[in-house]
């Protein structure tokens, strides 16, 4: 695809200007070569808790349904049932547990199944469980001491003394750093000498829209590219003010004074420069319609790579699931 | 079953329908939509969710006398399927490139 091609959206001083030459999507017949002629994605950034790409060529609706996707719909493990035989701590019993539930586990949800509701206290293959019996004293040999960390034994409980109860089969395949809690420093409670946890902990697989706390990213958004240009040469003061109007990296200045557009990329495309009458002419600012840059942050149990194609995978079995249903009525 | 047929369109021929998908919401409405509402033999497709608190999706679709609204909807389906088939196969192509 050509560069004059790109449909554009315009960001003026006061409104959004549509391209006049450019329809919309909307308008044009649907046909799935022409989308596959079109359709690119690019990584921009990856690791194991963020990564960054660009899916070019593809209606909003579908950018837009792979995001929402990603939030609420692509399964993770959280805490869902807290057994509490003992607590004598300041937290009460209810916020203990909504405490524990937002803690997030390592558990590759791919590897466990939903629980059945007539399963109260679950399987194997749908349930983890885990232990939290902690209690705080005060340390006999320590005299003297006003820090509570010398006086005190437990009286900070961290996730980190989540304890592991395999079920069945699961120390065979799972171990205690592949299913526990993924960061070990989660301050749960402050306890004072007497004050004493015994809870049992159930993990099982949930979704997004059931409770935010099964929802694997941290993060999923897109925004659409950024794109500036120069009309004019703009040289001297006037290409550091213009420099000022923009994010850090956007305009460069080479040696003859000159301003130019380094990369658009990450511009925040706030409109400061339209604030300057001699320089409001200047530049053209324009979104690219079809070119979507995503940003997905994990929670840690997922890589976001994987996340991203797991959603797919969700639409595409939403599709599967009412294709079958057509062809059985 | 999770997809029914609203009453009303017995009587007007099998080329309009309004189809309510249970347990779904804006997600795979508004992304079928796009799509169907595309064909060139689809006079309106349109999604609408009646009530925030009940989990349904209505979605209309009103095509050309000689279809039939149901096949239209499958070929929707079946082309959102197909995109989704075939994001999957260029990311993982573009993950590759990436890692290499």
């Amino acid at each position: 695809m050509g560069d004059t091609e790109r449909p554009r959206i315009y960001l003026e001083e006061h409104k959004i200007k549509q391209d006049p030459n450019d329809c919309g999507m909307a308008d044009e017949p649907w046909d799935f070569e022409t989308f596959k002629n079109n359709f690119r994605i690019v990584i921009v950034r990856c690791d194991s808790m963020e990564m960054e790409f660009d899916i070019i060529g593809v209606h909003p609706a579908i950018a837009n349904a792979f995001r929402r996707i990603m939030l609420s719909e692509v399964p993770s493990m959280a805490i869902e049932k807290v057994y509490i035989y003992n607590n004598t701590s300041i937290i009460q019993d209810e916020v203990l547990a909504h405490r524990l539930g937002l803690i997030p586990l390592k558990a590759d949800p791919r590897l466990f199944e939903y629980r059945s509701e007539e399963n109260e206290e679950g399987t194997e293959h749908d349930t983890l469980e885990f232990e939290l019996k902690v209690k705080c004293t005060r340390r006999k040999d320590v005299k003297d001491s006003s820090s509570f960390d010398t006086i005190y034994k437990n009286h900070k409980i961290y996730s980190g003394q989540i304890k592991w109860i395999p079920k069945g089969k699961q120390s065979e395949i799972h171990s205690e750093v592949s299913v526990g809690p993924i960061h070990d420093d989660i301050l749960i409670s402050q306890m004072r000498p007497g004050h004493e946890f015994d809870l049992k902990l159930l993990a099982v697989k949930g979704l997004g829209k059931d409770h935010a706390k099964f929802s694997p990213v941290a993060t999923a958004f897109y925004r659409l590219l950024p794109e500036i240009k120069l009309n004019r040469t703009v040289s001297g003061k006037e290409a550091f003010l213009l420099q000022k109007c923009f994010s850090p990296g956007v305009v460069g200045i080479d040696d003859n004074d000159c301003a130019y557009i380094k990369d658009a990329r990450y511009d925040s495309c706030c409109r400061n420069v339209y604030r300057y009458p001699q320089l409001s002419e200047a530049v053209t600012m324009s979104r690219i319609r079809d070119h979507f840059v995503f940003n997905v942050e994990s929670v840690g149990a997922l890589k976001p790579s994987i996340i991203f194609l797991e959603a797919v995978k969700v639409l595409k079995m939403k599709c599967r699931k009412f294709i079958g249903q057509i062809e059985s009525i | 079953m999770s997809f029914a047929e609203l009453a009303g369109d017995e009587n007007s021929g099998e080329h309009a329908r309004t189809f309510v998908f249970e347990d779904e919401g804006h997600t795979l409405g508004n992304a079928l939509k796009s799509i169907i509402s595309r064909y060139p033999d689809v006079d309106f497709c349109g999604y609408t969710i009646p009530h925030p608190a009940e989990n349904k999706m209505h979605f209309r679709i009103q095509a050309n006398k000689k279809l039939r609204a149901i096949d239209i909807l499958k070929r929707g389906l079946e082309d959102l399927e197909a995109v989704c088939d075939h994001t999957i196969e260029t990311f993982e192509k573009a993950m590759n490139d990436y890692n290499s």
